[in-house]
């Protein structure tokens, strides 16, 4: 084991593993320094929980090494499982208990007793603002209280790592920032967090790191700064009042910009990468496309210019959309 | 957050503590969903009942002598049908997120199963005191005494328990819980009916007799019979116990196998 090894609470080389003809995940590199957030980001099927679940020792790699604090995942499994802790993208909450049974029995299996098992199950829901809900049956509890409670129960023992697999997915703002701040508060308690999501401003929010995956491989990763000025500073999207002059507005952008325009399924829409590399510069193309295509006689209805979308991202990485309906569009 | 900052226990639950707290787990889903035991009340009110009302004058000539012959039959086999749903629950548990959880913890990997085998004894013993109770308001009349019928339930509860592995097995073989639900019953109805649950063998033609006479429903029935009759029931409790033995022997290793070896 080398110096740099232990530094990393994961180190994978190469993991892989199918499902009969499917490659769920296709040769993964993935390196996180202990102490980090790591944002995996993909698509629905883009090999993320799968990923997570070689990782938390549930599924054995085909193919390639996975070490946890340079302990192997396939040949050293318990010693994994002393460090890690499991969020996984459908709540991992048992739904026939209460919020408090659930706490208490992960505090048991954990090793506290009885006693000290409850004391923590209470202290733990009042941190986690679940106190009120602590009688509820997991199944009557809100998205957001469900999360909470599941992360909670993650907890009871301060993991090394701790994989939250798509711990946003489906809940309204107010929780998912909820989430957030619980987040950030393992991490700077000295936890790593390793989470997937569908969402760029999630991993923006929180991560340290991100890696982007797309059919089950790495198709880049990096902080974020790293990650966006390789997809541009920002991006555009335009609605035409007349999608017929839609093949027309793209040529437009196309020629005075760059080469990463992309057709939306809605037939007026277009949306657009900004190549340049500080916001000064990308604010000055956005308003000249504008008046471009206003000399033309191009109305637009709508305009944004922002962060870019995750499928912005994936189209300036890949090519592709990450809807495939719209790639035939 | 200093929630975040508790002192942790010196080391995880061993296999008993962890077991035991997923037997408590079986429990508390009892408590909470109750209408799961919609099952383990029907078969056997079901059962005695019918085969009662219906056979019971065609077979011993009265219902009430029937009830007596039949009684510890029901007893056993509503026990024994309960046991299929070891592997529904089992294979319903393995598709939720929390069994995920459960396998990426510290723990000894089948406490979960185990842990369910024991709650379900509760299941057991709860179908067992159905069917005694509503064979005493029928008429039953246990000659073997408390203790008779308390060795009976023990011995019935020993072999369900045993048995419950093998559906276990099955739950982590199939797809769905109804796939186990459907296979158990058609497995289960030929086994326990071709027996001396519902009557003496030495009616049949000769080959079904000697099936039923080999089948390890009957040695329980028998068994059991004699416990509650106060007759001396050593030779076939000896057997009882003897394939309990063995099916815990196969089904316990394959189950715990499967399950490790589970993706």
């Amino acid at each position: 084991m080398t110096t740099r090894n232990a530094d990393l609470a994961v180190r994978a080389r190469g993991l892989a593993k199918a499902f009969g003809e499917t490659r769920a995940v296709d040769g993964i590199d993935l390196d996180i320094p202990t102490g980090s957030i790591c944002a995996v980001l993909g698509p629905n099927g883009a090999g993320k929980t799968t990923t997570i679940r070689m990782l938390a020792t549930l599924l054995r790699p085909d193919a390639g090494t996975a070490l946890v604090f340079g302990h192997d995942v396939a040949h050293d499994a318990p010693a994994v499982r002393r460090r890690i802790s499991l969020t996984g993208q459908f709540a991992s909450v048992d739904e026939d208990l209460t919020a408090r049974e659930n706490l208490v029995m992960i505090g048991r299996l954990h090793g506290y007793s009885p006693a000290a098992a409850k004391t923590r199950a209470d202290d733990l829901l009042v941190g986690f603002e679940l106190d009120a809900a602590a009688g509820r049956l997991a199944t009557q509890l809100s998205g957001g209280m469900r999360r909470r409670l599941d992360i909670a129960a993650s907890i009871i023992v301060r993991p090394e790592l701790l994989f939250l697999d798509e711990p946003t997915t489906g809940l309204d703002p107010r929780s998912r920032s909820q989430v957030w701040d619980v987040v950030r508060h393992i991490v700077a308690n000295g936890t790593t967090v390793l989470l997937t999501t569908q969402y760029l401003d999630e991993a923006d929010q929180l991560a340290d790191r991100i890696a982007v995956i797309n059919h089950g491989r790495v198709i880049a990763s990096g902080t974020r700064e790293e990650l966006k000025s390789a997809v541009g500073a920002g991006g555009i999207r335009l609605r035409l009042a007349d999608p017929s002059q839609r093949d027309r507005a793209e040529a437009t952008l196309t020629a005075s910009l760059t080469p990463h325009v992309m057709k939306d399924g809605d037939p007026a829409a277009l949306r657009a990468q900004l190549p340049a590399e500080d916001l000064a510069a990308s604010t000055n193309l956005a308003v000249q496309v504008l008046n471009q295509l206003a000399q033309e006689g191009i109305a637009v209805t709508d305009f944004t210019y922002g962060q870019p979308s995750l499928d912005e991202v994936f189209f300036a990485l890949t090519g592709e959309s990450t809807d495939r309906s719209e790639v035939s569009v | 957050m200093t929630v975040l900052d508790a002192e942790a226990p010196a080391r995880p639950a061993g296999p008993v503590s962890a077991s035991l707290t997923y037997a408590r787990r079986s429990l508390l889903k009892i408590k909470h969903v109750p209408e799961q035991l919609g099952d383990v009340i029907g078969i056997p009110i079901l059962f005695t009942l019918l085969f009662t009302y219906l056979f019971g004058g065609a077979v011993s000539g009265s219902t009430h002598d029937y009830l007596q012959y039949l009684l510890p039959g029901t007893l056993a086999l509503a026990v024994v049908f309960v046991t299929i749903y070891s592997g529904v629950t089992l294979n319903r548990d393995l598709t939720t997120g929390a069994f995920d959880r459960f396998r990426s913890m510290p723990n000894w990997r089948p406490a979960p199963i185990v842990g369910a085998l024991i709650g379900d004894v509760g299941r057991y013993l709860l179908a067992a005191g159905l069917v005694l109770g509503l064979g005493f308001l029928m008429g039953y009349r246990a000659h073997g005494g408390v203790l008779g019928v308390l060795f009976a339930v023990g011995l019935v509860v020993l072999f369900a328990s045993a048995l419950s592995w093998a559906w276990t097995t099955l739950g982590l073989l199939l797809r769905t819980p109804t796939a186990v639900m459907n296979l158990g019953f058609v497995i289960l109805f030929p086994v326990t009916f071709v027996s001396n649950v519902f009557v003496a063998p030495d009616t049949m033609p000769g080959w079904l007799r000697n099936v039923a006479e080999a089948n390890p429903i009957s040695h329980l029935v028998t068994a059991a019979r004699d416990l509650m009759d106060g007759t001396p029931a050593g030779h076939q409790a000896i057997l009882v116990i003897g394939t309990a033995a063995v099916l815990i022997a196969v089904f316990a290793p394959l189950t715990t196998l499967l399950y490790q070896r589970r993706e």
